[in-house]
């Protein structure tokens, strides 16, 4: 059904009037125009398409939109703050933890729900968060070294 | 309009301001076409103001072809620009894949942005920096040999205050001047390549700035989703779109060979294209995964000779043992996480489109002559890219929103779903090797006669020392000879025909060490006289921590090296089996390359790194499952790639060679894949297998005998 659906974006509360069946996924990139958040299977298989919604990583393609009423959705054009970025987006940048990028917005973030369950994950439980995120292209050794640096240098204090 | 939401025929043409004729062609031919063989190629611009420009503010616009897909060159490429004209790295901008503002490149594959075009920007920076301390002398009245050129400014020897920026002298207009044999630096010379750079693509992919193709986004823009046919081979025998009228919003278009929904939205185009009945006449079914080989033995093209020497028979008779075994690989996808994506724009009769592809100037020429425009009227954007891996040679989707975009008036966007990746993927081929060889009582190898089939004849020839031997090939990695040999698309894959022929060759090598009850490691070095050779595969003994015993020691242990397009690579791996479920574990890897010059040892790593974890696929799980011309892998969780949980400890080793031009590696590391690991299976078992991908029915049926 076409309806407002409100929900905090990235810290801002947003109001679309959309179909609310539609996944979140598309109305974030062509109705909100954010497209940090990328397409690559469709079907909640690869994690590219992975935002934070009330501080859970869920994939957005396959989540309605009319789900999200009333939460807090972060996308990875909201991790940075007052311009700095997060100690996350610091060290994929400089560990290198990605190539050709595509996955990178939805490693990161699935990375930060975990961090923000577990400030201190073990490399297990790194793999373990991460493992439903596909990288074509291998950066996984530099994402994992990432995850970790960054765990150390937030010192507890992921947000 | 017509009621059920067709436009016709005149209505695009009004719509799109046109009139005349559409040229209607035949896609497939079109795309079946190599870009290497397309006519009429040029060549790299003499003129080096081609490459750079320096703007007022001293900083340095850098323009290439060549296109950053994650390998890093929009890095590599800037610092070889840097280095030779002597500005500092960070001023460097780098302009890539634009078909308007950047030289002709035939494309962004073959490991060829280094040690290709390396050299071709190399020279033409090096011609700028001495044209421009000829024009610093020129402004300070004082003698070129008196002068220094460093971080983007010309000083006197001795008195740095007398000076004068590039940025001064040329203010950002081309240089009209020229001077021959410019000599490149020499390695000791160096003070940026060679040296770890901060990656220029990092900001941009870390806060979710980059953008591909699929994020351009211009007012108006329509997103199209294609109605497909079922199988290759298919004919459309008619088609119902009178319920896309249920989507408010969305049309549907018919052009010859191409029927699309197009909306505002691609979420609802697509639900609107799920609407369209289209049915298909579909070619008889017969081929699979597992008739595929026998089909291939069958059908390729008669063997070329590669090579030859010595005396086959002669080789057999001194021979105490013979090994006849033939290899096997599957069919394998690319599968980028960013599918084919574009965005074109026609206006004032010219296009404009934004793609994600690896031959920006290959698909100018297609889309140009798929719209009926005189090349210059036609722009391929190229933003990052994500992924390629030789599966974005081929640019269909370009073609496919560029018309689109022509009969609208619009622009159009056209984004492939995971399932039409996975059609339209241009595959690793599915091959076969045979080899027949032997082995004297004294453990040398006395012959080999080699055969690769449909995989192609690069890199086939052994770099052992064997005194009777003989390569063949029969059909190429193009996949075009005859005609319908594979029932759908094959093309370049990361290293093409190598993986394939290393591991055939790599397993043999083994089989006969095992015969001979000696190291495997050791066996090779007595059959190598190459000294790079030598030193990787020592370079990698070292980092592994290899010691020496035969086959099957029971370790796990495996040892595989390849040469690939001048690069020189050897691989070690420990790999843990689990008898119960077939699964194989690869708990280390230790690789050592010769790559020659390296330009970004960082990035060098970093694409060893990609791609022995990327090699894990295709040695263990990658194998694309059709009947006939229907692909039925058509996503992520019956096609597994590699991911976290599988990824092994990875050690690099680049061998200092400066001397030597650069090769790359953007490749190399993975050809050993699955030779190293087949052959740790079999040391780990005693179990040999003879087709990759190595999966765990595969291994259980070996283990069970
Ligand atoms: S696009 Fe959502 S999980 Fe792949
Ligand atoms: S960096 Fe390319 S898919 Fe992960």
């Amino acid at each position: 059904m076409v309806q407002p659906v409100s929900f905090k974006l990235n810290g801002k509360p947003v109001r679309v009037t959309v179909d609310d069946e539609r996944m979140l996924l598309w109305v974030l990139r062509f109705d909100l125009g954010l497209t940090g958040t990328k397409f690559g299977c469709g079907e909640g298989i690869c994690g590219a398409c992975t935002v934070i919604v009330d501080d859970k990583a869920v994939r957005s393609c396959s989540t309605r939109v009319k789900d999200v009423a009333g939460k807090r959705v972060l996308t990875i054009e909201g991790l940075e703050q007052d311009g700095k970025l997060h100690a996350l987006q610091r060290a994929f940048l400089e560990r290198h933890a990605f190539q050709c990028g595509y996955c990178t917005p939805g490693m990161i973030l699935a990375a930060y729900a975990l961090m923000l369950a577990n400030p201190h994950p073990t490399r297990e439980q790194v793999v373990k968060a991460l493992d439903d995120n596909l990288c074509r292209c291998g950066s996984h050794t530099r994402v994992l070294e990432a995850v970790e640096v960054a765990a150390a240098a937030t010192r507890g204090r992921v947000r | 309009m017509n009621g059920d939401g067709h436009l016709s025929r005149r209505e695009f043409l009004a719509l799109a301001g046109a009139s005349g004729l559409f040229v209607l062609f035949d896609l497939e031919r079109l795309l079946a076409q190599e870009p290497a063989r397309l006519p009429g190629r040029p060549g790299y611009p003499a003129d080096f103001n081609a490459y750079l420009r320096i703007a007022e503010n001293g900083r340095t616009t850098c323009f290439v072809g060549k296109v950053e897909l994650g390998q890093g060159s929009m890095t590599s490429l800037a610092q070889l620009l840097a280095e030779e004209l002597d500005v500092p790295l960070d001023s460097v901008e780098m302009v890539m894949g634009d078909t308007d503002l950047c030289p002709w490149d035939m494309g962004t594959f073959g490991s060829l942005s280094i040690r290709q075009f390396g050299p071709v920007l190399r020279a033409a920076a090096a011609e700028a920096r001495a044209v421009l301390l000829q024009l610093g002398a020129e402004h300070l009245q004082i003698p070129p040999d008196r002068l220094q050129a460093k971080d983007g400014v010309i000083s006197k020897v001795g008195d740095p205050a007398v000076c004068v920026t590039y940025g001064q002298l040329v203010q950002g207009k081309r240089i009209e001047r020229h001077i021959e044999k410019i000599p490149v630096k020499t390695p000791r010379e160096f003070t940026v390549v060679g040296r770890p750079a901060a990656r220029k693509d990092a900001l941009d992919k870390v806060t979710g700035r980059a953008r591909y193709a699929g994020d351009i986004a211009l007012p108006g823009t329509l997103h199209a989703r294609i109605v497909r046919p079922p199988v290759h081979g298919a004919t459309l025998k008619d088609v119902d779109s009178s319920a896309v009228a249920n989507v408010p919003g969305a049309t549907v278009i018919r052009d010859g060979d191409l029927i699309a929904v197009l909306h505002e939205r691609p979420d609802l185009a697509d639900r609107a294209l799920a609407l369209v009945k289209a049915r298909f006449d579909r070619p008889a079914q017969e081929l699979d995964e597992a008739s595929i080989f026998d089909h291939l033995v069958k059908n390729a093209p008669p063997a070329q000779m590669l090579g030859a020497n010595g005396n086959l028979e002669e080789g057999e008779k001194s021979a105490a043992a013979v090994f006849d075994h033939t290899y096997l690989n599957s069919y394998v996808a690319h599968a980028p996480m960013e599918t084919h994506s574009a965005l074109a724009r026609i206006e004032n009769g010219k296009a404009t489109v934004w793609a994600s592809t690896q031959t920006p100037f290959g698909i100018k020429t297609q889309v140009a002559q798929a719209l009926g425009f005189p090349p210059e009227k036609v722009r391929i954007n190229t933003p990052y890219v994500g992924g390629g891996f030789g599966g974005k040679s081929a640019s269909r989707q370009a073609i496919e929103a560029a018309r689109l975009a022509k009969i609208t008036g619009k622009p159009v966007q056209v984004v492939w779903d995971r399932a039409e990746e996975f059609f339209y993927d241009t595959f690793r081929p599915a091959a076969v090797v045979k080899i027949r060889s032997g082995l004297t009582s004294a453990g040398k190898i006395a012959f080999w006669d080699f055969k690769v089939i449909c995989a192609g004849e690069r890199e086939a020839i052994p770099f052992y020392d064997i005194p009777n031997q003989r390569t063949a090939s029969a059909g190429g990695w193009q996949g075009d000879q005859p005609p319908g040999l594979h029932p759908f698309a094959v093309g370049p894959w990361r290293a093409p025909s190598v993986n394939t022929s290393t591991f055939a060759r790599e397993s043999q090598i083994d089989i006969m060490a095992a015969r001979a009850k000696a190291d495997p490691l050791e066996f090779r070095l007595n059959h190598l006289s190459d000294p790079r050779m030598v030193r990787v595969l020592k370079a990698a003994a070292e980092a592994f921590g290899w010691t020496p015993k035969a086959a099957p020691s029971g370790r796990g242990f495996g040892v595989a090296c390849a040469t690939y397009i001048g690069t020189y690579v050897a691989t070690l791996a420990e790999v843990t089996v689990d008898r119960a479920t077939g699964r194989v574990r690869v708990g280390r890897v230790a690789c050592a390359q010769d790559m020659g010059l390296v330009v970004n040892p960082d990035g060098s790593r970093q694409q060893t790194e990609g791609a022995i974890t990327m090699g894990l696929g295709y040695a263990l799980t990658e194998e694309v499952r059709f009947r006939g011309g229907e692909v039925l892998t058509r996503n992520f969780d019956n096609y597994e790639i590699p991911r976290f949980s599988w990824l092994p400890a990875i050690k690099t080793v680049l061998i200092d060679n400066p001397e030597t031009p650069a090769s790359g590696c953007g490749e190399p590391p993975i050809v050993c894949m699955g030779a190293v690991i087949a052959n740790a299976l079999h040391d780990a078992t005693g179990v040999r297998l003879f087709q990759l991908p190595m999966t765990p029915d595969r291994l259980k049926s070996a283990l069970a005998g």
